[in-house]
């Protein structure tokens, strides 16, 4: 019971903030909401006894993702344009349709789910019992979720991290070559007239200060 | 920020103990909560620490660009390693059983190594990522380059 009243304590938490995020038209609120909603997440992990996924989500969402967003927020600009009007009923009938068809979509297939900790669910009785008898017995590895992570499930976590490998990649190739190409132009400008991206470039200058300023 | 007294003790007396409980989350996985994913942003974090402090500068002095990139490589190689060791030792790829005389110590080498190839891994692309980043606003938008107390904090 206590544990049921509070994960409906930390969801309507979450929705708070969610509401918050939607309603501020600022940057550095919205990542420092972020934080706390990855925060309020691990939390409500940690109350359904999934530990290591609380702490990653605390250390990934909350911590690193925070920071690279910091760090990425201080060449966008600080405010959220103005939304356009709203047209009437029309404009926003389909999202709406798909709302609610999506939510009830997901309350009726919500329904049928096994309750949490049930022994008799599917998930409980297929390898999970050979896995929790033998990482204790065969093994001799307290932590379930490290036996199966890296060796039962060894394959899936090496194609997780060629993914994370792929996409470090990607977002370096990209960056990098932007970087040196920004660079070398300020090189090739650097005694003659800087016309052609002043404009550019000092409105960047107010928005990398204010944002350091910030971070 | 580096001239704040407050924040430059701070980071100094926090960034071994970080890099200290980076290391037991890493190697400690096995009985208590934690891996290589989680440990490898801690430690991230600690190096980010350092340079959010200290300077973009000082960060790449401390860990070079081809560290990050090495790291970022080496703990895929690492991974696939120990698979492709599982083979030659006649099991199946990633098969840990076969690494030692004892299959279950075998599984704990393995399980080890595994982790630290992702723990390296994760600390090369949180670092890379941050130092990509950070660099490419200085790049951008630095007033010029040889000043090196223009891009933060102004």
């Amino acid at each position: 019971m206590a544990v049921t009243l509070t994960n409906a304590l930390l969801l309507a938490l979450l929705v708070f903030i969610l509401v918050l995020v939607i309603r501020t038209r600022k940057l550095f609120p919205v990542v420092v909401l972020a934080g706390a909603y990855s925060l309020v997440s691990a939390a409500m992990f940690v109350n359904l006894d999934a530990v290591d996924v609380a702490f990653t989500e605390a250390a990934v969402g909350a911590g690193i993702s925070t920071v690279l967003f910091l760090a990425a927020m201080a060449y966008l600009p600080g405010t959220e344009k103005e939304p356009p009007e709203a047209k009437g009923l029309m404009h926003i009938l389909p999202a709406l349709v798909v709302c609610f068809a999506g939510g009830a979509l997901l309350i009726a297939a919500a329904v049928e789910l096994p309750a949490v900790g049930d022994p008799t669910a599917p998930a409980h009785n297929h390898v999970a019992p050979r896995y929790l008898e033998e990482s204790g017995s065969f093994l001799h590895i307290p932590n379930v979720v490290t036996t199966v992570l890296a060796s039962y499930r060894g394959f899936d976590t090496f194609g997780e991290t060629v993914v994370v490998f792929t996409a470090g990649l990607g977002v370096l190739v990209l960056l990098a070559g932007h970087t040196r190409t920004a660079m070398r132009r300020r090189k090739d400008d650097a005694g003659n007239t800087r016309k052609a991206n002043s404009g550019k470039a000092n409105s960047g200058k107010a928005n990398s200060g204010r944002g350091g300023g910030d971070a | 920020m580096r001239d704040n007294p407050i924040l430059r003790v701070t980071a100094k007396i926090l960034f071994a103990p970080i890099i200290v409980f980076g290391l037991y989350v890493q190697f400690h996985g096995d009985y208590s909560p934690g891996g290589g994913f989680q440990a490898g942003v801690i430690i991230a974090a600690a190096f980010i620490l350092h340079a959010l402090i200290f300077g973009l500068e000082a960060g790449r002095r401390l860990v070079p660009g081809w560290v990050n990139l090495a790291m970022l490589a080496g703990g895929v190689i690492v991974y696939g390693g120990v698979g492709v060791a599982g083979m030659m030792l006649d099991g199946l790829f990633l098969d840990y059983n076969v690494l030692s005389y004892d299959a279950s110590k075998g599984q704990h080498y393995g399980i080890i190594l595994v982790e630290f190839g992702v723990g390296l891994t994760v600390t090369g692309v949180m670092l890379a990522l941050f130092h990509a980043f950070a660099g490419f606003a200085e790049a951008h938008y630095k007033p010029s380059s040889g000043d090196k107390n223009g891009e933060r904090g102004s």
